[in-house]
């Protein structure tokens, strides 16, 4: 059978993506925060997976204000790297897991979940920075990244997004789907976004790393305690669009420690935990999970 | 009955939410449209004639042409659509959530880099922090600093 054997966190900051697109990784701006994937990148080359269950959201990319699915899942076979108004990123196409996506789709809606299926999105920093940071520099067409990619979109654009129970249940639901695949498959689920970071108003450039820093402690320790937070704490202590963290949950919720609500295992193992500010205007962090 | 919004004693923050949506939807859209290079091209040419092709407010047409983002904002902008214009205009976010709080690009990148606006005093409006509405528009020089 299929089964999530890790779990991945990461900001996924535009800027950089940017910088690796520009070749500036080494400058002293951005090399304390690139040092701090060094870890990650060998990592994924080690533990390389059959397919990786992204959760990210799209920035008003291929979801206008048109259409504005809560958790829409990707059942295509290919996704091109999205124009978000600097021209599309020079990445390779993500490559897709159809069957694996629908049979999760299926699972997933059967258990309560009413997900949004799409079979057409282009794809925008949300979901290819997470990618570029854990796999490094990809020529766009000569190279590719090491495995498909099932993206789930999260909306955390227009309020109310769904809250972190919500997403933590989700997580469960997923892995079950996931162990309910026949092909032995080695899949890590991502929960990428945040950390604390307020991109609008006077109160623009916020940071709360104290904050942050025990998110991350009780992501790792008691998510079933922090995924009781409300909306409102994250909105006040993480900055207005700090809010995307509770798209981690998902992941999370997806550990083999958790069942039905409560932890039934011991905690997963923190291969790696990193910390840094800033990323323009954004405080980043990445955790590495495996499960036991 | 009113919706529950525990959001807004919040400093310095619009919370983009349904009403705020709806206020905004044209603005918004216009906004995307310009993520197609054409579209791009035709706006930088004739900016007023291409918004008047968008069933937008004159109010939000008027914050566009100024590039106040607040502005925008307050007619139904959301920060990731509003980044679209930002984008033609080639400017990075950083610029752009810069621009809304009166700093200059400077200060703001200072600000950043040491670590980023303290939530002390901007957790509730009627604190003391440096959000707060009565320490508006904060940086070294007064005055509005919106300009593209």
């Amino acid at each position: 059978m299929a089964r999530i054997t890790a779990s991945v966190y990461t900001s996924h900051v535009p800027a950089i993506g940017a910088a690796m697109d520009l070749h500036k990784t080494a400058e002293p701006y951005w090399q304390p925060l690139f040092k701090g994937y060094e870890f990650s990148r060998q990592w994924m080359r080690e533990h390389k997976p059959d397919v990786v269950f992204l959760v990210y959201n799209d920035h008003a990319t291929a979801f206008s204000l048109d259409m504005i699915p809560t958790f829409a899942i990707g059942t295509a076979a290919q996704y091109q790297p999205a124009d978000e108004g600097w021209g599309p990123r020079p990445v390779p196409p993500v490559l897709g897991h159809p069957e694996l996506a629908s049979h999760i789709a299926q699972s997933v809606i059967q258990q309560d979940f009413d997900l949004t299926i799409v079979n057409r999105m282009d794809v925008d920093h949300g979901l290819t920075v997470p990618l570029s940071l854990l796999c490094g520099e990809q020529d766009p067409q000569e190279g590719a990244w090491p495995c498909p990619v099932i993206p789930l979109a999260v909306n955390v654009v227009q309020y109310p997004v769904p809250s972190g129970q919500r997403c933590f249940n989700l997580g469960q639901a997923i892995r079950k789907a996931v162990e309910s695949y026949d092909e032995d498959l080695n899949v890590h689920i991502w929960g990428t976004g945040g950390m604390s970071h307020q991109l609008q108003g006077a109160r623009a450039g916020l940071i709360n790393a104290e904050w942050d820093n025990r998110f991350l402690d009780r992501l790792i320790a008691e998510p079933e305690e922090l995924a009781k937070v409300p909306h409102i704490e994250y909105v006040r202590e993480a900055g207005s669009e700090g809010i995307e963290l509770v798209m981690w949950l998902i992941a999370r919720g997806a550990m083999p420690d958790v069942a039905d609500g409560r932890r039934i295992g011991p905690a997963p193992r923190v291969a790696h935990r990193f910390f840094h500010v800033p990323a323009s205007n954004t405080a980043v962090g990445h955790l590495i999970l495996e499960s036991p | 009955m009113a919706l529950d919004k525990p959001y807004l004693d919040v400093p310095g923050t619009i919370i983009f939410d349904a009403d705020q949506s709806r206020k905004g939807y044209w603005l918004n859209q216009f906004c995307m449209s310009l993520m197609k290079p054409a579209n791009r091209e035709r706006f930088k040419a004739d900016e007023r004639a291409y918004l008047d092709e968008w069933a937008m407010t004159e109010e939000q047409k008027q914050a566009v042409l100024a590039r106040d983002l607040n502005w925008c904002m307050r007619t139904g902008g959301n920060i990731y659509f509003l980044a679209k214009i930002g984008a033609t205009d080639a400017k990075s976010f950083q610029q752009m959530a810069g621009s809304m709080t009166g700093m200059s690009e400077d200060e703001y990148r200072a600000m950043m880099l040491g670590g980023g606006r303290s939530i002390e005093g901007n957790r509730y409006l009627g604190e003391d922090g440096d959000a707060q509405p009565h320490r508006q528009p904060q940086g070294a020089r007064p005055g509005p600093r919106n300009k593209a």
